[in-house]
């Protein structure tokens, strides 16, 4: 590692001048000459067919220039990887509902609106099967689980381990679906040139964005650009290319106009992805002194009849805890309904609700202390692989949160802590999340004026890529953070990793560094820079395949306390508190701000997101902000966020985990650990809504 | 949204003049009305904006009665000094509700009339008999879990969503209507209806009726009152059950009590049982707890919302016995 | 209809417009100040505030005639008469980290203004109530508390 100025400081956002005034521009803002609006018109049925689409009234309307549908819209190709769901319009399945089955294209964005609202579509609705459960018939073993790991493990004998444990816990848990929410609603605006196609668009990876556009429009390497300067938010939704992307380049092909679509909030609920609901079956068994002898994690969760997302909700239990019996074992089932996708710290943020708030009843059965209980069975190498950690420093963070928080002076019982109308209580759980980098490339420039130009087609979808990778780069080339700019947003500059899986800066950090170096190396060499500059470049793929086998994850402990209301089932969240091991933290201003952020989200989760599935219809039926509630600023009181100082130099080249995630790991079984603690009632369902808090209390 | 016309008349009579027919709505604050047109739920031809209408005071007459215009702004209302010292409840009802940014522009008026939050109501694409009359109403088996235990019917069983109006209604307010034949009064109890048979159908006001101002009757006791609402976060949403009540307490004997409720019933409920059960007997939990046992026993809960039955007693023990305590 | 108003200081009209268009549509899509940001369209997430007539709105839910002779002001014209480019509100959330995505923050921005003009010395608990309707999904909220406590602070050492 190289010695440091940049990093670590709390750099301001470099983009942050340009987002309080307004003038950071989003994909649905860009103003190209000419342009028009499509808007999409979805299914109203769950299965079935389009009989009929009715477009002539709508072409007949003021503004309207096409109606896309089956019928007409241009034809897409399909490789063995391509994403089903990004082949729209081309036949007449409706195979969940919310599905693009039309878009209307006009000259004004209220002109195609109208239009779309008005599209008579005709279907033979077949009968649908939406509702998830754990013994639902069709249920079955995924070849493997996301990204690519097995999709069952299991190591000694779990069921003779759990006959005769002391004690066990066994318990099913489960989770809702949850959708992303980012602020900015997905757009795209497309641009043809002959065979070249532009497109602006909010995503979390514009070279993924262009190799699926190029796949699916037959086009040649490097005849798509993706651009995406500003993205507002994305935590999964934007991770993968979205319907809205496609449609806005068919829109654009076939009225050979730039076409922009914008989803409306309402749409992203079927449109973009989501977190499958969870069924979680957990059997822990531990011996006298609280050790345990077996845990067996079984987690259930859907998929749609468009493509197979098998989510990896069992994986924490893979490497938590010393087990000496430890099986694991996913199960799927393929419904009627919009295709689940990732949703910050996808399997982690559902797995560990279930595996931390089990080891909290196992805490209470056993009679210690739930820190004392993880110490207990920290293991000392991965228990599932046997693979040594990288580094981690769980108990460490668990110790540090401890005194932060003012666990010791705890008193165990639940119930039995009253102020006026409100029980209180306080919980604990474990954090993790994989630190695993990718594959990116990455070009560094010195300028003959002393300045460097870094490219890399990173997203910044509000982490704060930029800021951190500017102080990355800038301390590679030795210089001040003002002398160097980072270029991101653009898929011109090359493959690299998309800002997903906390892997981001751990990825591009790997290919700037290189790439710096390489440049200081070829400067040392060449003595001036001459007037045109000099450019290094950068590929991390082979370094990347000879990392040693390791087990590197991110760890951390977060305390929660709870306030519930006794008369109205109302839990409130005066304090959270997250102690983290997660490598070198770039920046401290953005890095706090992000695991804060990630708490926050865990709230919701434990609290308030629910997507309510009806059967009747195959929809999530509060499909609007105003129905499915995301924390508000009076939900949140005090976050104290801090981490331990952590160098793990078996990571990449700078030394970092990422952040992204692991904030919302493990946030949903502190709050329902608290719950327990205030009231005595374990939820074993989220969210921990006041009708259900209330109903236990009665 | 559709094709439509828009007026912006400055005479009352002007505007009842226009808004006759049926397809025909009155653009107030617009919080809601703007929303529902998006959604394809409203679908007027005309909008007639009544902001040019005279209707943004709040005054006091000799007797001691306030008068609130139709136009009043909720953030005005709420801050305004005659309604936080003589109607505490009214002002914590108004700020209970919504954001600062819809308060600003949501109007004494339009509140009253704000339609139900039910999801299938709000969803174009799904029956709903409130909507479209006969159609079905899917929120018996689909989400209910906030929706009526009382006063709902086989048809619908949506709630009202307003919290003022369940302060307004606590408070024996009565509406000053202008339409066709003139303008009147009507008692605030009077102007919703319950769904029944025609769910369409949400208030006994003519065609074109234009709500000009709301009356506030002396009730010095309410200086004695409060709003609780419970609801899923902790800001920003609907309630999940919402008490407005008014306590007066002689000795340790109830004198008189106001007490309505909110987010259980199609209408803002007026608990006449309750009130009279607890008029003339004891200040004790044991007395409020059994007053809204009484006003429950008429619950009918459906598979999701039974909690709001204990959740609207426990609401009503403890803000009566707040009351109560002075505190 | 033609829509005559003023948009921050400048008098400004737009032809043609539906009575159906939203204040956020004609201000994003007539008079490019794509600033104020359409997140929800419901008022349910304030990310596109706005003074209309120096009273803070959801411009959303804004009917375009209603806006008619009225004074609209946007993030855009917040910092128009400071120097540096930012006013001291921009200045404080660029400082405290409390912009991430940026897509609620000029919402919040003009909320946060509003609330300084009412109240210069807001405590946490007014601070959460007052901004309860702009939803974040990015911060947690914890630094957008930091800069409103900073703004207030520096505000009140400019004007006593």
């Amino acid at each position: 590692m190289t010695a440091t100025t940049a990093i670590g400081a709390g750099l301001n956002r470099i983009e942050a001048a340009a987002k309080v005034t307004g003038a950071a521009r989003y994909a649905g803002e860009i103003p190209l000459d000419g342009h028009a609006y499509g808007s999409v018109v979805q299914s109203t049925i769950a299965r079935g067919q389009v009989t009929m689409i009715d477009a002539d009234a709508v072409l007949a309307r003021p503004g309207v220039l096409a109606v896309l549908t089956h019928d007409n819209a241009p034809r897409l190709h399909r490789a063995d990887d391509t994403d089903a769901e990004l082949l729209v319009l081309q036949d007449d399945r409706v195979r969940y509902r919310g599905q693009a089955v039309a878009l209307v294209i006009a000259e004004t964005l209220e002109q195609a609106r109208a239009g779309a609202e008005l599209l008579d579509v005709t279907y033979q609705p077949e009968d649908h099967d939406v509702v998830f459960a754990a013994d639902h018939p069709r249920l079955y073993a995924p070849e493997h689980v996301n990204p690519n790991y097995p999709t069952d493990t299991s190591v000694g004998d779990v069921d003779a381990a759990l006959a005769s444990a002391a004690i066990v816990v066994d318990a099913t848990y489960s989770t809702p679906a949850e959708h992303n929410n980012p602020m900015e609603p997905h757009a795209a605006i497309a641009q043809w040139d002959g065979d070249r196609l532009t497109v602006y668009d909010s995503n979390q990876g514009a070279t993924s964005v262009r190799q699926a556009l190029t796949t699916l429009f037959g086009l040649a390497d490097g005849a798509v650009r993706v651009l995406s300067e500003h993205v507002g938010g994305g935590f999964g939704a934007k991770g993968s290319t979205r319907p809205h992307a496609v449609l806005a380049a068919m829109g654009a092909r076939f009225t050979e106009r730039p076409i922009r679509v914008t989803l409306t909030r309402q749409q992203m609920f079927a449109m973009v992805g989501y977190r499958t609901p969870t069924i979680q079956h957990m059997r822990l068994g531990a011996d006298a002194d609280a050790t345990l002898v077996a845990l067996e994690h079984t987690a259930y969760s859907q998929t749609s009849q468009v493509l197979e997302f098998a989510e990896q909700t069992a994986l924490i239990s893979r490497l938590m805890y010393a087990a000496p019996n430890l099986r694991t074992r996913h199960r799927v089932v393929a419904l009627d309904v919009p295709t689940p996708r990732w949703m910050r710290a996808p399997g982690e943020a559902p797995g560990s609700f279930a595996l931390e708030s089990a080891m909290d009843e196992l805490a209470t059965a056993c009679g210690v202390d739930p820190i004392e209980l993880r110490v207990r069975n920290e293991p000392s190498v991965e228990p599932d692989s046997g693979l040594p950690f990288s580094s981690r420093n769980l108990i460490a963070c668990l110790h540090e949160g401890a005194e932060r928080f003012g666990w010791a002076s705890r008193d165990p019982r639940p119930g039995v802590r009253r102020d006026g109308r409100w029980l209180i209580g306080t919980g604990v759980a474990s954090s993790t999340y994989p630190a695993r980098s990718a594959p990116s490339t990455a070009a560094a420039t010195a300028l003959a004026d002393g300045s460097f130009v870094v490219e890399i087609t990173a997203s910044d979808i509000g982490t704060g890529a930029r800021t951190a990778l500017t102080q990355i780069a800038a301390d590679e080339l030795r210089a001040p953070t003002e002398r160097v700019e980072v270029r991101i947003g653009d898929s011109d500059f090359g493959q690299a990793m998309i800002a997903g899986g906390s892997m981001g800066t751990a990825s591009w950090s790997w290919a700037i560094a290189k790439a710096c170096r390489e440049l200081l190396h070829t400067l040392h060499e060449i003595g001036t820079v001459p007037p045109e500059g000099v450019t290094a470049h950068a590929d991390t793929a082979e370094d990347i395949k000879a990392q040693a086998q390791l087990s590197r994850h991110a760890f951390g402990a977060q305390f929660a306390e709870v306030r519930v209301d006794v008369d109205t089932g109302e839990v409130r969240v005066p304090r959270l508190c997250g102690v983290f091991a997660a490598g070198r933290i770039i920046n401290a201003k953005t890095g706090r701000s992000q695991l804060i952020g990630g708490m926050t989200m865990g709230i919701g989760m434990a609290l308030l997101e629910e997507g309510v599935m009806d059967p009747q219809f195959g929809d999530y039926v509060n499909h609007d902000l105003a129905s499915y509630h995301v924390p508000v600023n009076g939900d949140v009181h005090d976050i104290d966020v801090s981490w331990i100082d952590e160098h793990d130099d078996r990571l990449n080249p700078v030394g970092v985990k990422g952040i992204g995630e692991i904030g919302i790991v493990g946030t949903a079984a502190a709050l329902a650990n608290a719950v327990w603690h205030a009231t005595g009632h374990r939820h074993r369902h989220l969210p921990i809504r006041p009708d259900r808090v209330l109903t236990s209390l009665a | 949204m559709r094709q439509f016309g828009y007026e912006r008349p400055e005479y009352a009579a002007d505007a009842v003049a226009l808004a006759e027919r049926p397809e025909v709505r009155y653009l107030a604050g617009g919080t809601n009305l703007v929303d529902l047109m998006k959604l394809g739920v409203e679908t007027p031809d005309l909008l007639v904006d009544v902001s040019a209408l005279p209707y943004e005071f709040v005054q006091e007459d000799l007797d001691g009665l306030v008068r609130i215009g139709a136009g009043v702004r909720n953030s005005d209302l709420a801050a305004h000094a005659l309604i936080r010292s003589r109607y505490p409840v009214l002002a914590q009802a108004v700020l209970a509700g919504a954001s600062g940014q819809l308060r600003n522009m949501a109007t004494v008026g339009g509140n009253l009339l704000q339609r139900t939050r039910c999801v299938y109501f709000q969803d174009v694409s799904k029956p709903c008999n409130k909507r479209m009359p006969g159609s079905g109403c899917p929120a018996r088996k689909g989400d209910h879990h906030n929706l009526a235990i009382l006063g709902a019917s086989d048809q619908c069983i949506a709630t009202n969503p307003s919290d003022m109006a369940v302060a307004l209604t606590a408070l024996d307010a009565v509406v000053h209507v202008q339409d066709h034949a003139g303008p009147h009064e009507v008692p605030l109890a009077e102007l919703y209806r319950l769904p029944g048979s025609d769910p369409q159908r949400e208030t006994t006001l003519a065609p074109g009726a234009l709500i000009t101002a709301v009356d506030l009757p002396t009730l010095p006791f309410a200086r004695r009152s409060r709003y609780r609402k419970a609801r899923e976060r902790a800001s920003y949403s609907f309630a999940i059950g919402s008490v407005a009540a008014a306590l007066d307490v002689e000795g340790d004997v109830v004198r008189d009590v106001r007490l309505a409720f909110g987010a259980v019933a199609p209408v803002p409920w007026r608990a006449r049982t309750a009130e009279a059960a607890l008029v003339g007997g004891p200040v004790n939990e044991e007395a409020f707890r059994a007053a809204a046992e009484a006003e429950l026993a008429a619950a009918e809960p459906l598979r999701d919302n039974a909690y709001k039955v204990p959740l609207i007693t426990n609401l009503v023990v403890r803000t009566l016995a707040e009351l109560a305590a002075g505190s | 209809m033609r829509l005559t108003f003023d948009v921050n200081g400048v008098g400004q009209q737009a032809d043609d417009v539906w009575p159906g268009e939203s204040l956020l549509y004609v201000l994003r899509e007539r008079m490019g100040l794509p600033g104020t940001k359409n997140a929800c369209e419901q008022g349910e997430c304030g990310s596109c505030s706005v003074y209309l007539d120096g009273t803070l709105v959801c411009a959303c839910l804004v009917a375009a005639p209603q806006a008619q002779g009225r004074a609209v002001r946007t993030v855009e014209g917040l910092a128009t008469d400071s120097a540096g480019g930012l006013d001291h509100i921009q200045q404080a959330f660029v400082e405290t980290g409390a912009v991430q995505c940026g897509f609620c923050t000029p919402g919040l921005i003009m909320a946060t203004d509003d609330l300084l003009a009412n109240t210069p010395t807001p405590s946490d608990a007014e601070i959460r109530e007052a901004l309860a309707g702009n939803l974040c999904r990015c911060t947690g909220y914890e630094k957008i508390l930091d800069a409103v406590r900073l703004a207030a602070s520096r505000r009140t050492e400019v004007t006593p």
